[in-house]
């Protein structure tokens, strides 16, 4: 055990630390509160930056462009990011999700056409997993592709799909096999999505905003060599994609929950409750230390993960603790800063007297979603029962 | 930066684990909780062989020198065993504190015995006001003796001395020593003892200043909560090999979610309190910058998860959860002994809110 960094480490922190400060746009300020629609290209220059750079993709093999990072150095890069405050890349599920899936899974010609341009941002990427009758139980899916010659025919919906409305490609989940168990008639496609026959459409979700789309699929055609994977396999190559998705999360949210508390015990100094500071008030206070306590343990939570996925290879269904662990955490602390706002934490951007211009109340309805998102509590549960415990199948 | 046991740390920690389970199986905690005091002479012993009663005291008085993560393992192990007696008493309370408050000298004359096995020791804080803050402390040392009383001293009446805390300093007080009358507390936890002392001018050395009397305690609150983790990943384990065992409805019980879900909060809180207890134990090893208050962080979280184990434990056994037969409760015992000890959650979320919430406001003033 020796939580100090290593001469490796120092050493990649350092060069990034000296990258970081030669380049991150000092002027983000002033895109992030714009709708995401108008800051794209902003994003898309800034991972084009970091692509020169050689830092697009920390974790990725270095033969496909990345620095085979270990996992201690892909946290100390997102905790450089958020240090400097750099903006967020824009190709995050191509860089994060699917080009190492691609990279697993994938033929040399898909590598060849696609890995690079995921690092540049030049093509971004969505992923099609979810849909109207699959969520948690997404084998059940019945968007189905059939053969016909040397291409698929595609039909289905999918939903909750980010970045969908901007997506040059999709990882999508097919049926093409309905006649056997559900897990065993699955394969995934790589799908152009200016191909004719596919339409986004925005899904508005309790926040107001769009962040998700769902997308449909009329008699869309998909080569054959835009298979990811073997047919019928799509089972495990959905599966790995969604362990990186677990694995890659947390160091990030860290360091933006740190953020939250800290600003949150600044503004409880400010706010009265009783005729005192919230800071004084006991309730408050004792809420608030058990909050950033938390936010504390889960940083520990994951430096032993990821002590263990160095040990081991591959990240383990342990992760699942993670999720339920953040989530319902940040529930937590949006639940505190409504106690300390009282009547103003239902303020929206736009009110004047709106707390920091309506993060807060956003907040508040946003994090509903975390316990649903990457797979839901229950799910997480079952899992950690399941494949954790080795207690048997509830479902 | 590596956050996973080393070799050594691993080797020592499955020895701890099966000289536990060989020398201190559950049929001996249970028939040690039945005595008057829960202490064996020849456990005791065998323990002192095996170094553990030296962990972390230097090699100059006999000790192993080993650091705070190696004893944090040990107490993980014991506390799994749910190991009755004085280990905790005079290892990582006693001991520690005399390590960090006492001169050279007193650390010899204390420690040596302590490391060879020959002294068993505890430490003597509470008073009526039940506070863990030393400035409310009452008792206070008037010409070389003390008058007054302690109360929830662990496993004072197998201690050849006392460490007392005062409120002009810290002293050691020999068991033999006149004026001092020991009487059992009937505390829940079978397995650790608790005693009422009264000192009527009994003699006492003083050995430090209350000032340095916050190390130890860090050192004494780390070690309780890793014992708290090994009990904790007890009662999940019983627990679910009882939820696989047991069959309603013609079907294991760990197959509905209702009691599966029950499982996996135990585990999640189970790993989260070792999360924090082997940071908190590695911080102070360090005598890293943010180390109290991660002590504080890991008994705060542990004292409540380690209750809430318990609980989910109880409930998802049902009505053999509920015998006295069942080894759950035992453990349930020592965790509501153990949440109070050194504070419990509420005492340290007010801890926590002290260095971070009031040193940002002085900070802003400051600014």
């Amino acid at each position: 055990m020796d939580l100090n960094l290593t001469a490796d480490e120092t050493k990649f922190r350092d060069e990034l630390r000296t990258w970081l400060e030669a380049n991150v746009p000092k002027d983000w300020g002033e895109w992030r509160e714009k709708p995401l629609e108008e800051s794209f290209p902003y994003l898309r220059a800034w991972q084009r930056k970091l692509y020169e750079g050689g830092w697009a993709a920390v974790s990725w093999p270095k033969e496909f462009g990345g620095r085979s990072a270990t996992l201690m150095e892909q946290s100390l890069f997102w905790e450089e990011m958020a240090r400097v405050e750099a903006p967020p890349m824009a190709n995050s599920l191509g860089l994060g999700l699917i080009g190492p899936t691609i990279i697993a899974y994938g033929t040399d010609e898909q590598k060849k056409r696609f890995i690079p341009k995921i690092l540049s941002a030049e093509e971004i990427w969505c992923q099609g997993f979810s849909e109207p009758n699959a969520g948690s139980d997404l084998a059940s899916l019945q968007t189905e592709a059939r053969l016909d010659g040397d291409h698929y025919i595609v039909n289905g919906q999918k939903v909750w799909t980010s970045y969908g409305w901007i997506g040059d490609w999709c990882e999508l989940v097919v049926r093409t096999d309905p006649n056997v168990p559900k897990h065993k008639g699955l394969s995934v496609l790589l799908i152009d999505m200016k191909s004719l026959g596919v339409e986004v459409r925005p899904l508005k979700q309790m926040t107001g905003e769009s962040e998700f789309n769902e997308i449909f699929f009329r008699d869309v055609r998909v080569p054959v060599a835009n298979l990811l994977g073997k047919v019928n396999d799509g089972w495990n190559v959905a599966v790995s994609t969604l362990m990186y998705e677990r694995g890659s999360y947390g160091a990030r949210l860290h360091l933006l929950f740190k953020r939250n508390i800290n600003r949150l015990i600044e503004l409880s100094h400010k706010f009265q409750k009783n005729g005192h500071p919230a800071a004084q008030d006991p309730i408050t206070r004792e809420k608030l230390a058990q909050c950033y306590a938390e936010i504390e343990i889960m940083r520990w939570n994951q430096l032993r993960a990821f002590s263990r996925i160095t040990a081991t290879g591959v990240p383990g269904p342990e992760g699942s603790i993670q999720k339920i662990f953040w989530s319902e955490l940040n529930q937590r602390v949006q639940q505190i800063a409504q106690e300390i706002f009282g009547p103003y934490g239902q303020l929206l951007a736009g009110d004047k007297n709106a707390v920091d211009n309506g993060i807060w109340s956003y907040g508040y309805l946003r994090t509903r979603g975390n316990t649903i998102e990457a797979g839901t509590s229950e799910v997480q549960r079952n899992i950690i029962g399941h494949f954790v415990l080795g207690l048997p199948r509830s479902y | 930066m590596q956050f996973g046991l080393s070799e050594s740390q691993q080797m020592l920690k499955d020895n701890a684990r099966k000289f536990f389970a060989g020398e201190c199986p559950m049929e001996e905690v249970r028939r040690l909780m039945e005595t008057e005091t829960a202490y064996d002479q020849t456990l005791w012993e065998k323990m002192a062989e095996q170094g553990y009663t030296g962990i972390i005291f230097s090699e100059e008085y006999g000790g192993v020198g080993l650091g705070k993560v190696e004893l944090a393992l040990l107490m993980e192990e014991s506390g799994r065993a749910l190991l009755p007696g004085p280990f905790f008493s005079t290892v990582a309370l006693a001991g520690a504190v005399i390590d960090a408050v006492a001169s050279p000298e007193h650390q010899k004359k204390y420690l040596a015995p302590t490391c060879a096995g020959d002294a068993r020791s505890t430490v003597a804080f509470l008073e009526a006001n039940a506070s863990w803050n030393p400035s409310e402390i009452q008792i206070a040392a008037a010409n070389g003796a003390l008058t007054g009383e302690k109360l929830f001293v662990p496993d004072a009446a197998v201690a050849d001395f006392i460490v007392v805390i005062a409120r002009n300093g810290i002293f050691a007080v020999a068991s033999k020593a006149s004026g001092m009358r020991i009487t059992p507390m009937l505390g829940m936890d079978l397995t650790r003892k608790l005693y009422r002392i009264e000192f009527q001018n009994t003699p006492a050395e003083k050995i430090g200043d209350i000032s340095a009397l916050a190390k130890g305690f860090d050192i004494a609150t780390t070690a309780l909560v890793c014992e708290l983790v090994g009990g904790m990943q007890r009662t999940l384990d019983i627990t679910v090999e009882y939820a696989k065992m047991r069959k309603q409805f013609g079907k294991p019980i760990g197959m509905f979610q209702a009691v599966q879900h029950q499982c996996a909060d135990m585990y999640l809180e189970t790993e989260s309190s070792r999360s924090a207890a082997y940071y908190a134990a590695w911080a102070l090893e360090e005598n890293a910058p943010d180390a109290s208050v991660a002590v504080s962080i890991a008994k705060m979280y542990a004292s409540d998860a380690a209750r809430s184990v318990g609980n989910r434990g109880i409930q998802v056994h049902g009505g053999m959860g509920f015998t006295w037969e069942n080894d759950v409760h035992l453990y349930y015992r020592r965790a509501k002994s153990s949440e109070t000890a050194f504070g419990d959650s509420t005492f340290h979320r007010e801890r926590i809110a002290r260095l971070v919430i009031d040193a940002d406001e002085r900070l802003a003033k400051s600014a």
